[in-house]
């Protein structure tokens, strides 16, 4: 074999490595589309889609996927309250105030809390935050929404600081020393500035977080409860889409079944609505890269 | 009046940073206070039982060894390949823009989705059953955007003066890839598997979703034995309303985070060793 004809085997094969995200992506496509077309040769897809009843593993069996929707949103939506604006507080703070060696010291503490795997913020969601908001509201569910949408804004608040923070870095020093020119204080630059001028970076990472909150499982799975409810009430039990997907796995349910294919089915919906989200965000960030390159 | 302003928003958003870390801390004593005395030699060497006081974690800890360790053979090899095709030969091209792009979005996909993606794929169609095989194949899949990005960066941090210069001694690209650049970007490229598999062995949806048993009482003997990981007994053990399971739930959890800490750890060894040698 000549020098050429190995290297370009080699340039092929090493193609193929790389496609190898392409296959995953259609096999997430595939897996996900095959099962949901036989659940919805069952179920009409308004009645998944609008029906409000979600009971599969009832006898009476409805198949309604609203309740898991509205209280999906529900926690992330606590969940953002959290992470959002302290989030960019923080990374206002690290960003424009802090100075470089405590900059150094809190980074790889937050990385830290990003790392700390979702199973432990289920556990301190459920053992330490439940019991202490109880104190607070007598009337809590030991499991709700409230606790397990707290401290997943606390997980995400990580990702938001730190793109966020990242986004506000790439902003021009001129344009801040601009603003001093004039006789602006930090704060007007940071917010006036700064901010303005990184807002694609900053929105771009907030969709990621909102994305990611969306599909966060073990949280909900372990604190939030197995009750899909129609409601907008974060102290009474609730279940996500993750959590349902959990619920039906840890169960033994056969293959082939219409409860086995409605998790396929939730699936499809988050990953429809999270790859929505993630190509949104990635489109931003595109553009926001262009702005000062 | 504006300096006050200033004064008062740079300790609100200190404030912010300060509450983040202040919830950190409140995990980490809750942990200590919860598992804290459940920690001994037997929790490590017993395996799960129905008796809380007798319980232990070796069949959990063997069963997250063996899935990040075929994780790891797996992933490192497909992620490198991958990373040198999109840096080292394809990066103009059309496909290689599309595959990147792919790939950034398959790193925010849920990792729920991918336990659906190994259920149907590797449980099912390809019949490996709930095997070690399909729980790290799974995550394999899951760890690879990581790994691709990582090794990326490593590769890019190898100067250019480096490859002409191979080439110049009359070396093919192959060649250069093999004897030169991947050499140098070693450190890089094992530093950002360690941190991949990391975020790896803390994983629990996705090994649930495939059916990784939350009660399985051996430790795993082989890649196509059944098997459980530690954040899945953490997770049997929280589920249940007895508070002792809760306190073995939280000692679990700590056997866990020294483990990823220790990871954490090696991965800035080799990060500080490669730097130092970067400027000898």
């Amino acid at each position: 074999m000549t020098t050429r004809t190995l290297e370009w085997i080699i340039e092929r094969a090493l193609f193929l490595c790389a496609a190898l995200s392409l296959l995953t992506t259609g096999g997430i496509i595939a897996v996900l589309a095959f099962e949901t077309y036989e659940f919805l040769r069952e179920v009409p897809v308004l009645d998944f889609l609008t029906g409000t009843e979600w009971t599969p593993l009832f006898s009476n069996q409805k198949f309604g996927v609203l309740p898991l929707v509205v209280g999906t949103m529900l926690v992330s939506s606590i969940a953002m309250v959290v992470a959002l604006p302290m989030g960019l507080l923080s990374a206002i703070y690290l960003s424009e105030y802090s100075p470089s060696g405590f900059r150094r010291i809190v980074k790889p503490v937050l990385e830290i809390l990003a790392g700390v795997p979702t199973v432990v913020y289920g556990y301190f969601a459920l053992t330490f935050v439940t019991p202490l908001l109880q104190q607070i509201f007598p009337t809590l569910s030991g499991f709700n929404a409230l606790s397990p949408g707290l401290v997943m804004g606390l997980m995400i608040l990580p990702l938001v600081s730190s793109l966020s923070e990242d986004a506000m870095r790439a902003v021009p020093q001129g344009l801040r020393e601009g603003s001093y020119a004039l006789g602006a204080t930090r704060m007007q630059t940071a917010l006036k500035v700064v901010v303005p001028a990184a807002f694609s970076g900053i929105t771009a990472a907030f969709i990621l977080a909102v994305s990611r909150a969306i599909g966060e499982t073990m949280i909900v799975a372990i604190a939030a409860g197995q009750q899909p409810r129609l409601t907008g009430n974060p102290f009474v039990p609730i279940e996500t889409m993750t959590a349902y997907i959990v619920q039906v796995s840890l169960g033994d349910t056969p293959q082939g079944t219409i409860e086995y294919r409605t998790i396929f089915a939730v699936g499809m919906l988050l990953f429809v609505m999270t790859f929505g989200l993630n190509l949104f965000s990635t489109w931003l960030r595109e553009r926001f890269r262009e702005e000062y390159a | 009046m504006r300096k006050h302003a200033d004064v008062i928003f740079e300790f609100v958003s200190l404030g912010a940073l300060l509450v983040a870390l202040a919830a950190l801390a409140a995990l980490v004593f809750d942990l200590v206070s919860d598992g804290g005395s459940r920690l001994s030699w037997q929790f490590l060497t017993n395996i799960a039982s129905r008796n809380a006081e007798n319980a232990g974690v070796y069949h959990a800890l063997m069963g997250s060894i063996w899935v990040i360790a075929l994780t790891g053979a797996l992933a490192l090899p497909a992620g490198v390949a991958a990373a040198i095709y999109l840096e080292e030969y394809g990066s103009r091209s059309r496909t290689a823009r599309f595959i990147e792009l792919n790939i950034s979005n398959l790193a925010a996909v849920p990792s729920i989705i991918y336990g659906l993606l190994g259920l149907g794929l590797f449980v099912r169609l390809m019949a490996m059953g709930q095997s070690v095989m399909a729980g790290a194949a799974t995550l394999a899949l899951l760890a690879l955007p990581v790994v691709i990005m990582s090794t990326r960066e490593a590769l890019r941090t190898v100067p250019n003066t480096i490859r002409e210069g191979s080439y110049a001694l009359g070396a093919t690209k192959w060649q250069t890839i093999w004897n030169q650049v991947l050499p140098m970007a070693l450190p890089g490229v094992l530093t950002g598997l360690i941190l991949a598999l990391s975020r790896a062995i803390g994983e629990t949806a996705p090994l649930i979703t495939i059916g990784a048993l939350t009660y399985i009482p051996f430790a795993p003997d082989g890649i196509w034995s059944k098997f459980t990981v530690l954040p899945i007994q953490v997770f049997n053990w929280v589920s249940r309303p007895q508070p002792e399971f809760k306190a073995n739930a939280a000692a679990g959890i700590l056997v866990l985070m020294v483990l990823l800490l220790s990871m954490n750890a090696i991965a800035i060894v080799v990060r500080d060793r490669q730097q130092r040698r970067g400027r000898a």
